[in-house]
């Protein structure tokens, strides 16, 4: 450490070259911070629960083709049920207009008042059966499911307006944040509903940031819905998976083939879903990483670069220093003490730099605000990377001769 | 001259290959992540209609009141039927239009044939025009038409290949669930994008449309909407379809062209006094309150440019701006390393000028190459694009002569840009200090 002094001066006659690695550490700083935090941040949201057994469950999107009147498409329904509970390997079903991911579906205000202008929290609406919480592996963590005889019609704009709910524990504490909700009534219309289950967790079908706010707030109401498109949610056994998607296509149009089910995605593993969802989630920490990588991976190659020119424009002094008694060792502390107090500089800058970015970034996107350990995590990788970058040339300038100063002065 | 001190420039670049190629890799890189993501900037924030973009408006009446905005709800982006009826009625543009998609089943006449599904949008006649849609065969419907509920379609080019294997199809009927329709006319290949028209439902980038009908027949045959259907405090709406057509809901989406400035001044004192007279009527509880954007203002407020796309691009710019400082520091190590050399030829009479044109022209090979490679590597990232944008969007991304050229321009004066230092710190080396110590 009693060499910063020798250094800094030796660095005044170095301006360019030291200005240049201060600021591409700062720069780098700055943006792999940013990017690190923009990775964790699409991670979490692409990792959330949504509550079911995803593993098991086969999505298979049907519309039926003339349009069937409304009092014809229970028949319909329940003839498809039966043609995919008969597929080995299927172990239950349900209908619904829509699933976790999806993307699409119906969303209410739902609280305490007949007035829907006075909602506590919105909810999505899964129209669903008996056979939904065991199809989808949902944990019941209060009251009952729905019995068969409460499930109810809808036609396609009719109210909605159950006797029965369940909804999710999320959605249940925002309602009744001290107690059961069970037994309780909540308003999704302007009539009563009952509450009779709780279940532990069920994502809404949104994954847009902008309904991140309620996405665990889901309402199961025990309802067909009597339309023209209809999504069944089939839960499937272990290992059978394959086997099963590639077949209930041709099952069903065998039954009947009045109907439309997409060759390319109107049948789709969970999987699928997910990775459909969360695409543009997964895309950016892709992104965003390989931007990282090549960044701190051109910073290093950076340093060696300028910091190899150095020892070779300095060999003469380096051998003088020799000669004069300086070890191998001081040689190298030299450089890697020279490399520290750069760095220093441009993780000083840099910090500065990952927060206005930061700040900016928030201003003008849906970022958040950039935790103080991402910043922190970066300055350490950077110093980190400058003395591992500097390591191969201040090693063969420790080992230049003391003889190299007798030559050619 | 010039082409002996590229020359040399290309020799030199060989004398140290590490450091020649660490350059070219950082330029290459660096332009090439910038020009990736720029490409599918370019693709989304594109004008749909550059013809047009200034005739055509979008307005929007605040149909639910102050307190929805205190509720998190924003300024509907579409119409009422009841408001988007009264303003067809009135007809104070040029050319009017709601629109709705609509989404149906075609049934196929062949029998053995299974249906499939198909996409479009419910319209009045003006739609064609108004968005100067191309025909191959046949035109768009009339007003007269649009009165009488006709049941007639446009379709698309490619139903047109699927229905009746690419022949004049005008006249033909086609089977869409339940309803006959009468061909009338059969669009070239139109897909603006991003699709303006239908931004307040989509993304805009998805498949081109399959058929248009008259609005009034597909309100008249209750086709719901396969769109957004936004409705806000509706717990009193009555049942059914009727029902839904009376309510405060919003689905319908609606634009006006208008010629000129004076047009769309004129239009949105129309739109004004329209909402005061809800207020007046006592169906609004709140003064007027309405907008009326041009297409490209309509695209912003739309947010048509994904976040991701533009987040993308910044970050990539900045990754530009390291590896150019990068390039920098090490062709000042690259250039210095050679201040021998400079101080002879300086010496031996060359002009500073002449020394800053040889570097100059070097650090320009350095850019041509990171060019070229730049140019490979922005061609993988086309190629790969599909891993990091959503498929509507990366598919958009081509690698077109444009983007070529504009990847070799980026790396070259990036690079000159980049060597500008550099290369007079070489033109400054002094003769005497070199010749001394050697």
């Amino acid at each position: 450490m009693m060499q910063i002094r020798p250094i800094l001066a030796a660095l005044r006659h170095h301006k360019a070259g030291t200005l240049l690695i201060a600021l591409q550490i700062a720069l780098t700083l700055a943006i792999v911070c940013n990017a690190l935090f923009i990775i964790h941040q699409r991670l979490t949201h692409l990792s959330q629960p949504t509550g079911i057994d995803e593993d098991s469950l086969l999505i298979v999107q049907n519309q039926w083709a003339g349009r069937p009147a409304p009092a014809e498409v229970p028949s319909l329904l329940a003839a498809d049920l039966d043609t995919l509970r008969k597929i080995p390997g299927v172990t239950n079903a349900y209908p619904s207009n829509t699933f976790p991911l999806s993307n699409g579906g119906i969303a209410y205000g739902i609280g305490h008042s007949p007035d829907k202008l006075k909602f506590t929290s919105d909810t999505a609406i899964y129209f669903t059966d008996e056979n939904t919480l065991p199809t989808l592996g949902l944990k019941l963590v209060a009251g009952r499911n729905f019995r068969a005889d409460e499930i109810g019609e809808a036609a396609g704009l009719d109210k909605i307006a159950p006797a029965v709910i369940i909804i999710t524990h999320e959605l249940a504490d925002r309602l009744f944040p001290d107690g059961s909700a069970v037994g309780k009534m909540a308003y999704i219309s302007n009539q009563p509903s009952i509450i009779i289950g709780v279940v532990e967790r069920l994502q809404t079908p949104y994954v847009d940031s902008a309904m991140a706010q309620w996405s665990a707030c889901s309402t199961l109401v025990p309802f067909r819905h009597l339309v023209d498109s209809t999504a069944y949610v089939v839960r499937v056994q272990p290992g059978q998976m394959a086997d099963v998607a590639s077949h209930v296509r041709a099952a069903l149009y065998a039954a009947n083939r009045m109907r439309v089910i997409s060759a390319k995605d109107g049948v789709q593993t969970f999987a699928q879903v997910r990775a459909t969802a969360y695409a543009s989630d997964r895309g950016m920490a892709i992104l965003m990483g390989a931007i990282s990588v090549v960044l701190l991976a051109i910073t290093a190659a950076g340093i060696v670069g300028l910091t190899s020119f150095w020892v070779g424009q300095r060999r003469k002094q380096i051998g003088v220093r020799r000669a004069l008694g300086a070890t191998q060792h001081d040689i190298l502390s030299y450089f890697l003490t020279e490399n520290l107090l750069i760095g220093f500089a441009g993780v000083v800058i840099g910090g500065v730099l990952a927060l206005g970015l930061n700040l900016w970034l928030m201003n003008q996107f849906e970022v958040e605000r950039l935790e103080p350990g991402y910043v922190i995590a970066g300055v350490i990788a950077l110093l980190l990377l400058g003395q591992g970058a500097v390591l191969a040339p201040a090693l063969r300038a420790s080992h230049v001769p003391p003889v190299e100063a007798t030559r050619s002065v | 001259m010039i082409s002996y001190y590229l020359k040399l420039g290309l020799r030199s670049l060989r004398r140290n290959p590490i450091l020649t190629t660490l350059m070219v890799l950082a330029i290459g890189v660096g332009v090439a992540s910038s020009m990736t993501t720029y490409a599918v900037f370019r693709a989304v924030s594109g004008n749909p209609l550059p013809e047009k973009s200034a005739q055509l408006f979008a307005p929007q009446i605040d149909i639910w009141g102050p307190q929805s905005r205190a509720q998190g709800r924003e300024l509907p982006d579409s119409l009422s039927y009841t408001d988007a009826m009264a303003l067809m009625r009135d007809h104070k543009a040029k050319r009017q239009t709601a629109i709705y998609p609509v989404g149906f089943n075609a049934i196929p006449s062949d029998v053995s044939s299974e249906p499939f599904a198909v996409r479009g949008y419910a319209a009045y006649a003006d739609f064609f025009p108004m968005f100067n849609v191309p025909f191959i065969y046949g035109g768009g419907w009339n007003a007269s038409q649009d009165e009488a509920r006709a049941a007639v379609v446009v379709i698309s080019d490619q139903l047109n290949q699927q229905l009746f294997g690419g022949a004049n199809s005008v006249g033909r009927m086609v089977h869409l669930d339940n309803h006959d329709y009468q061909v009338i006319g059969v669009t070239a290949d139109w897909n603006p994008r991003p699709r303006f028209y239908d931004l307040n439902n989509s993304s805009g980038f998805t498949d081109a449309p399959d058929f248009f009908l008259p609005f009034n027949q597909a309100v008249g045959t209750q086709t719901e909407t396969m769109g957004d259907n936004n409705c806000y405090g509706s717990a009193g709406r009555n049942p059914g379809f009727d029902g839904w057509l009376q309510s405060d809901c919003v689905w319908v989406s609606y634009w006006v062209e208008l010629s000129d400035a004076a047009a769309a001044q004129a239009y949105n004192n129309y739109l004004q006094a329209y909402a005061a007279e809800q207020n007046r009527a006592g169906r609004f509880h709140w003064p007027a309150n309405v907008t009326l954007r041009n297409l490209t203002q309509w695209m912003d407020y739309e947010h048509v440019v994904p976040p991701e796309t533009r987040i993308s691009l910044l970050l990539s710019l900045g990754f530009l701006l390291v590896c150019l400082v990068n390039t920098i520091g090490l062709m000042l190590a690259k250039f210095m390393r050679r201040a021998g050399e400079i101080g002879v030829r300086r010496a031996l009479g060359a002009s500073r000028r002449e020394i800053w044109a040889q570097f100059l022209a070097e650090a320009a090979m350095v850019g041509v190459s990171g060019g070229l490679v730049g140019v490979v590597f922005t061609g993988i990232g086309v190629y790969g694009i599909g891993l990091i944008f959503e498929p509507d969007i990366a598919r958009l991304a081509h690698v077109s002569a444009y983007l070529v050229g504009l990847t070799l321009l980026c790396a070259l004066i990036a690079t000159l840009g980049a060597a500008f230092y550099p290369t007079w710190r070489a033109s400054r080396v002094q003769p005497a200090w070199q010749l001394k110590s050697n």
